[in-house]
């Protein structure tokens, strides 16, 4: 059967190195311009404050003031919940790609954005009006679920969980849930409420929402960065692995568990934004090679900056009713990966 | 020696193959014979057949001639194209996930009816949706290609796929800013159609599917061994004698006009596509000559069981696909060992 969509055993021999340099260079200048766009982010937006006052307000913040308030509480968390998210997607990405060896796999494979998405159907008909950090309870749970049928299902077979095991599990169990909530969605008639909150956006994120999640997400992303030698290994292929030592059993666990605390949180924050997930791990293995002690914080880097990139473009548009990010992420994202994929050489 | 155990391995294997299709083809039939009777207006097994016999009184022949029968026509024919296309995705690509989707089709046709949706009330010419949707799956699948061949390399699989996944995410999003623009009557309809709903449910849409299976099905069962071959790998693929690159071509636009004839009046019944061949090669493994059929009679068998149910509920086909489908084919994934 077709199990190695992703071995690197065509590629010529200059191509498979990894790139420190570029690596290093890519996360400093990525922070930089992280910080710059944050900056950026803060100050636009229905009302325009400039950057100056940005600035004081951090320094000095002078609670009488609107501007310094609307800073504060309204753009200073969605700021950062972005950030987050993004690094998030990112690094839950490039986790599911380096484990299964598929190019085409995203977070969402394990079932997170299905399941989120179900027991959101299911909010919105059965308890319309829930208040938003129940919402936000609920969609967590939602993707923890259907990650946990998607991982015991793989892994309860003769033969254990192979990545292409977990992918069809994935694939499978997410039309699943997809057709249920399908269901609910056109039954009970709340197909377009559902769409808005799968349209991603980050109307309306409050410090307590950054509060519950950073932890999480910062945490996760550290232990990502840690186990990132064993994931390289992993991509290389589950024999090379096991013949190198690597416990893999333990490792996919640990990497599964991951993705769903990265994914599942964010899912429920801004939606099923799917893209970053997806792109941003190839354009890292693009830009800094196949090691992924490099892909995953530079990952996480871009991550963060296409989702606050693409924030602040949701507020540009039309400031009074934002564009959907999932949107602006696919028009930032998609001409550049389409570049990338074109000048791909590499062959199966 | 050795080449007694291969053919007895062979012979074993073809032996198993045909068992395998007869009981999926019979299967079907029973299938059949039950849908016939099945829908708001039950008939019995035997007003059905009098009905068939030409006995029967006016009303009965409208619902069976004109309601039902294109419909489970349609519904075999439609399962068969996808599992098809989904199945010789599987084996180009070499890839687990492949289905149509990652050649555009069901984003390039889903875009086409949200603009058309949006443009014309839903009551209006809804004929042309069939051929608007074909020639958005057309085109979108032509942008892939086009966008992913190099001048002296051909279409590289990896450069393919990357580029699929680009363009169908440009396309959802440019769908997604479309759908929460509508009004909720379109909306329901686009959602409907995008959670695959049989719907041309006319002799018309059935007379313009068959022509693509009647070209391209046998095609592709007389080059099942190429997609054998490909599976190897590229370069021991070359090594032997494939002509890669054509080859390759042949066997990607008959999945898309598959494909593409299917969505165009199926819907967006992705999910046929990635489950029917997966399906078939659990069963009767991975050589094509037999999974190629196999693959079609899975296809349809899933589809016309679906449809059957989806007409009873009156819900999208695509739906009951996933919700029947799913289950049994992770059955499947955890019931036998690893092939790979």
């Amino acid at each position: 059967m077709q199990s190695h969509p992703f071995s690197q055993s065509g590629q010529s021999a200059e191509s498979i190195q990894s790139r420190p340099i570029a690596a290093v260079i890519l996360l400093i200048g990525g922070s930089v311009l992280l910080v710059l766009s944050a900056a950026l982010s803060i100050a636009v937006g229905a009302a325009d404050i400039s950057l100056a006052t940005v600035w004081e307000s951090i320094v000095h913040f002078n609670p009488d003031l609107t501007s310094h308030q609307v800073i504060h509480q309204l753009r200073i968390p969605r700021v950062i919940a972005g950030a987050l998210t993004g690094a998030a997607f990112a690094t839950a990405g490039a986790l599911m790609q380096g484990m299964t060896r598929n190019p085409i796999a995203d977070s969402g494979l394990l079932g997170i954005n299905a399941g989120s998405g179900l027991l959101l159907a299911i909010c919105f008909a059965f308890f319309p009006g829930m208040s938003f950090v129940h919402l936000l309870f609920f969609s967590f749970i939602g993707a923890a679920l259907a990650a946990g049928i998607v991982f015991g299902a793989g892994s309860m077979v003769k033969g254990g969980l192979t990545p292409v095991r977990l992918v069809l599990a994935g694939a499978a169990v997410s039309a699943l849930m997809l057709a249920i909530s399908e269901a609910i969605a056109i039954h009970y008639n709340v197909g377009q409420e559902l769409a808005f909150w799968y349209a991603g956006g980050m109307q309306g994120v409050q410090w307590a929402q950054v509060k519950i999640i950073a932890p999480w997400i910062l945490g996760s992303i550290a232990i990502a960065i840690l186990i990132s030698r064993s994931i390289t290994l992993l991509s290389l292929g589950e024999d090379i692995a096991t013949g190198l030592g690597q416990r893999t059993g333990l490792v996919k666990a640990v990497g599964a568990l991951l993705i769903l605390i990265l994914a599942g949180a964010s899912v429920s924050i801004v939606g099923a934004v799917g893209f970053v997930g997806l792109i941003i791990p190839h354009v890292s293995r693009y830009l800094v090679g196949v090691d992924y002690r490099w892909i995953i914080p530079c990952s996480a880097v871009l991550g963060s900056l296409l989702v606050v990139l693409a924030d602040i473009g949701a507020r540009m548009f039309n400031p009074f009713a934002e564009t959907p990010l999932g949107a602006l992420i696919a028009v930032i994202g998609v001409p550049f990966f389409l570049y990338l994929a074109m000048n791909e050489r590499r062959e199966l | 020696m050795s080449s007694s155990i291969a053919e007895s391995v062979e012979s074993a294997r073809r032996k198993r193959a045909f068992s395998v299709m007869t009981i999926l083809f019979a299967l079907i039939v029973i299938v059949f014979i039950i849908s016939m009777d099945t829908g708001e207006l039950k008939l019995t097994p035997h007003e059905v057949l009098n009905t068939l016999l030409g006995k029967g009184d006016a009303k009965q022949e409208l619902i069976l001639f004109q309601f039902r029968l294109p419909r489970m026509v349609m519904s075999l024919l439609v399962g068969a194209a996808f599992a098809v296309s989904g199945c010789i995705l599987q084996g180009v690509t070499r890839n687990v996930l492949a289905e149509p989707g990652i050649l555009g089709i069901n984003a390039g046709a889903g875009l086409v009816v949200v603009l058309f949706i949006s443009v014309v009330p839903v009551s209006g010419t809804i004929f042309l949706l069939p051929l608007l949707a074909l020639l958005g799956a057309g085109g979108t699948a032509a942008l892939i290609f086009s966008l992913s061949y190099r001048r002296n390399h051909g279409i590289s699989t990896i450069r393919m796929l990357l580029v699929g996944i680009a363009v169908a995410a440009g396309i959802s999003a440019t769908m997604l800013v479309l759908t929460l623009r509508l009004n909720p009557e379109q909306f329901k309809f686009v959602q409907v159609w995008l959670a695959g709903s049989i719907w041309g449910t006319d002799w018309r849409f059935v007379l313009a599917l068959v022509p693509w299976l009647v070209v391209l099905l046998p095609l592709v069962f007389v080059k099942a061994r190429v997609l054998d071959v490909m599976n190897l790998g590229d370069l021991t693929a070359r090594g032997l004698g494939a002509a890669l690159s054509r080859e390759r071509l042949i066997m990607y636009a008959s999945a898309v006009g598959l494909a593409g004839a299917a969505v165009a009046v199926g819907g967006a019944i992705g999910f046929v596509g990635l489950i029917g061949p997966h399906v078939a090669r659990r069963l009767v493994g991975p050589q094509h000559p037999y999974l190629l059929p196999a693959s079609a009679l899975a296809g349809a068998l899933l589809l016309i069981i679906s449809d059957t149910f989806a007409r009873l509920y009156n819900i999208p086909t695509g739906i009951v696909v996933a919700v029947l489908g799913a289950p049994y084919f992770l059955y499947l994934l955890m019931r036998t060992k690893g092939q790979n």
